[in-house]
């Protein structure tokens, strides 16, 4: 797949503190890929680096087959955490002069801005004050003036903060159709179950270092550890659970099941197929419940930066 | 991309659309004009007050002296004792009682006394004493025996008519002109950098608070802001200065015309002095003088000099109050750092007002108008008494470069230090993001 975005080796330091070190990353074109890691890890300055808010002291950043230069600026729309807007402007000037500094020329901009206040029903605000709007009005403000000029590529820094479930479910809905028109997304956020949702991609960062990286179904496969989570029901159980921990890996279970009966969670050796296990299972007892686990994009976050 | 304009653009609008910015503009002129109509109004009631004065003079030297003006009528008292006239003085609420004794002119002059309920005027007791002591020093020359005529005649008026060396006349009212001129523009200079200077660094601070700076300088160079600002800004402080200048002008003339209150020449005793000064031919010759000693002034030197050292020495100081905006998180904290900034500013008033009066081309003054941060101010000061080409090149060209260092340092620390949240920093700190 093409890369949008590559950066490579990119270190940065502040004083004696190494904010970014060697860090590689590819952003394939059309992908949604999230930049995870915990706090203070780094994520903050590579994506300044990528907005050329901050330059690199080491390694470099392409875009679209190009050095990073000024005139990319056009072509990303950053949503950063640490967001706000003149609160004395009024909105419609302030969105066009937004949307100017990005390089759209004006009647451009009112075109535009035009089709997104009525897509989300708030024209009636275009004269309001920023100060005048509720937090989650404001940041819809903010979403639209970020995706205006239709930039290649959308960095979304925690973009679902500050909104109820609705309007986060709009948001989430309106990054996933500029994906569809084409445009390739960064997603940078704390929140892993709209990681989940939405990235296919990933990359972890974690003090400084880029630690995982890759699509994340193929991280999946790789941090998956055969296990699988089995639920039956027989008579004589006590004898069942010994018969299988005496051929497998058998770890307590708990998950929600109508059934009041044995969980397991039962690990077989990769070269083992599942349905061995089935069929041993089946021999023995009815199977109810009969589930690959497979890690979710919170246990690798956990688990991976646990290791490091 | 080239944003300055539309930067600049709305840094004015916003500064001018601002409700206090609007009422600043236009109340205070009002406010001042109140002021000053108030202060005037009060001077010309405390000076519209009539006093008599009773004189007791029991030497009879001295009857021809005190003549009634507008505000004290003089009341001769004969024939009654002290105590007799101190009582009559008293029912008769008089300001107070001048007692002249009897004998020779020493004994004369010892026993000058004046009674009165309160303590009386130090103006009015000077002027009393003056008269008496002219007319007895007549009265001590005639009896040695010198003529009154002669000495009259002995008296000679000196005014040095000064000339430089390739011509140029000047006199004494020249000098005041040239120091007023130097004064108001270095006065002004000073005023516009603290006002207009504060005003960049809080919409430096606003937008650090609302969290705006991010996205800009997602678009936009850091210095381009910053010099957007700064340039956004002081039109909207020009815009307000001439506001001012305009409004000031037009609510004098209305005050002066409508209250009758001559806001110029407010007190009445300048007044009457200004009226005998302008009746002798002395004062008439020395008006002409000054008339062409203005058309005498370095004009085109002084006017193309202001506007420089004027966006010089402006651009130079609020470059470093971005600076200090950027640095910290609000108002409270930018104390520490106003100091440093101050300093040299107060410095170059205090400088120019002290040693250019005393002599505009001594050492301090001279090395004074080339240090870039003190230049603006005092070279503005001694450009009128005329200051070689050369000196006003050299401070110039010393004073754009360090706007260019200074620029460059403030860019530095801006560009780091809109995006530090939260703690204060310090010198240190600060040192140190200048090698980010």
């Amino acid at each position: 797949m093409n890369k949008l975005l590559v950066a490579e080796s990119v270190s940065k330091n502040f004083g004696k503190f190494r904010a970014l070190n060697n860090v590689s990353i590819a952003v394939p074109q059309g992908s949604i890929f999230g930049l995870l890691g915990p706090n203070g890890a780094g994520k903050t300055t590579l994506i300044r680096i990528i907005n050329q808010i901050t330059l690199p002291d080491e390694g470099r950043v392409i875009l679209d087959g190009q050095a990073l230069k000024p005139e990319h600026i056009k072509d990303i729309g950053y949503l950063p955490e640490e967001r706000g807007l003149y609160k004395s402007m009024k909105v419609g000037e302030q969105a066009l002069y937004l949307a100017q500094l990005k390089g759209m020329s004006k009647s451009e901009a009112k075109t535009q801005l035009k089709y997104w206040f009525d897509k989300f029903e708030i024209g009636s605000w275009w004269n309001k004050k920023i100060q005048e709007l509720s937090k989650g009005q404001a940041q819809k403000i903010q979403f639209i003036v970020t995706v205006l000029h239709r930039p290649k590529l959308l960095i979304f820094d925690e973009p679902f903060s500050g909104f109820d479930p609705i309007n986060a479910n709009i948001i989430k809905d309106e990054i996933l159709k500029l994906r569809a028109d084409g445009a390739t997304v960064i997603f940078s956020t704390h929140r892993m179950e709209s990681v989940e949702e939405l990235c296919d991609h990933i990359a972890l960062i974690h003090k400084s270092n880029k630690i995982l990286d890759g699509n994340l179904i193929d991280i999946k496969r790789q941090f998956k550890s055969n296990t699988f989570e089995v639920g039956l029901q027989s008579q004589n159980s006590e004898t069942v659970i010994a018969e299988i921990k005496e051929k497998f890996d058998v770890l307590p279970a708990s998950f929600k099941n109508v059934y009041d009966d044995i969980k397991l969670n039962v690990r077989i050796t990769p070269e083992t197929s599942p349905n061995e296990l089935l069929s041993f299972l089946t021999a023995k007892a009815e199977v109810h419940h009969f589930v690959e686990v497979i890690p979710s994009a919170n246990d690798i976050f956990i688990q991976t930066v646990k290791n490091n | 991309m080239n944003h300055l304009p539309l930067i600049i653009k709305r840094e004015y609008l916003n500064k001018v659309r601002n409700k206090s910015f609007i009422v600043m503009t236009f109340v205070s002129p009002l406010i001042m004009v109140a002021l000053i109509s108030v202060v005037a109004y009060l001077a010309q009631l405390n000076n519209d007050k009539k006093r008599t004065i009773s004189i007791l003079d029991e030497s009879g030297l001295l009857t021809e002296v005190f003549t009634n003006t507008d505000n004290t009528t003089y009341n001769y008292l004969n024939g009654i004792s002290l105590e007799k006239a101190k009582t009559f003085v008293k029912e008769e609420e008089h300001y107070g009682l001048l007692y002249v004794g009897r004998g020779d002119l020493d004994e004369v002059a010892a026993s000058v006394s004046f009674y009165s309920e309160d303590s009386p005027s130090l103006t009015i007791i000077s002027g009393l004493e003056g008269k008496i002591e002219q007319k007895l020093r007549e009265l001590k020359l005639i009896s040695n025996g010198l003529d009154q005529q002669k000495i009259e005649d002995s008296r000679a008026n000196i005014s040095i008519n000064q000339e430089s060396f390739d011509g140029q006349k000047s006199s004494k009212i020249d000098n005041i002109f040239k120091l007023a001129f130097g004064g108001i523009a270095g006065y002004l200079l000073f005023m516009f950098i603290i006002i207009y200077g504060n005003m960049i660094m809080r919409s430096v601070i606003e937008e650090k608070t609302s969290r705006i700076i991010e996205v800009i300088i997602s678009s936009v160079k850091p210095i381009q802001l910053m010099m957007g600002k700064i340039v956004g800004t002081s039109l909207a402080g020009v815009t307000q200065f001439a506001i001012w200048i305009i409004l000031l002008g037009i609510l004098t003339t209305i005050v002066s015309l409508v209250f009758g209150i001559d806001l110029m020449a407010a007190q009445g005793q300048q007044q009457e002095f200004i009226q005998t000064a302008m009746e002798s031919p002395r004062i008439e010759n020395e008006i002409n003088l000054a008339v062409q000693s203005f058309q005498n002034l370095p004009l085109a030197n002084l006017i193309i000099a202001f506007l420089l050292f004027f966006i010089g020495g402006y651009l130079l100081y609020s470059s470093l109050y971005a600076a200090v905006g950027a640095a910290v998180d609000n108002e409270t904290d930018t104390q520490q750092f106003m100091l440093p900034i101050l300093m040299p500013l107060i410095l170059a008033v205090y400088v120019g007002v002290f040693t250019v009066i005393d002599d505009p081309h001594g050492t301090v003054s001279t090395v004074f108008s080339f240090i870039p941060f003190t230049s603006p101010v005092v070279m503005l000061m001694r450009i009128p008494f005329g200051v070689p080409l050369w000196q006003q090149l050299i401070s110039l060209l010393l004073l754009v470069g360090t706007f260019v260092v200074t620029v460059w340092f403030a860019a530095k620390i801006y560009r780091v230090g809109i995006l530090m949240y939260g703690k204060k920093p310090t010198y240190k700190e600060i040192f140190k993001w200048l090698k980010y």
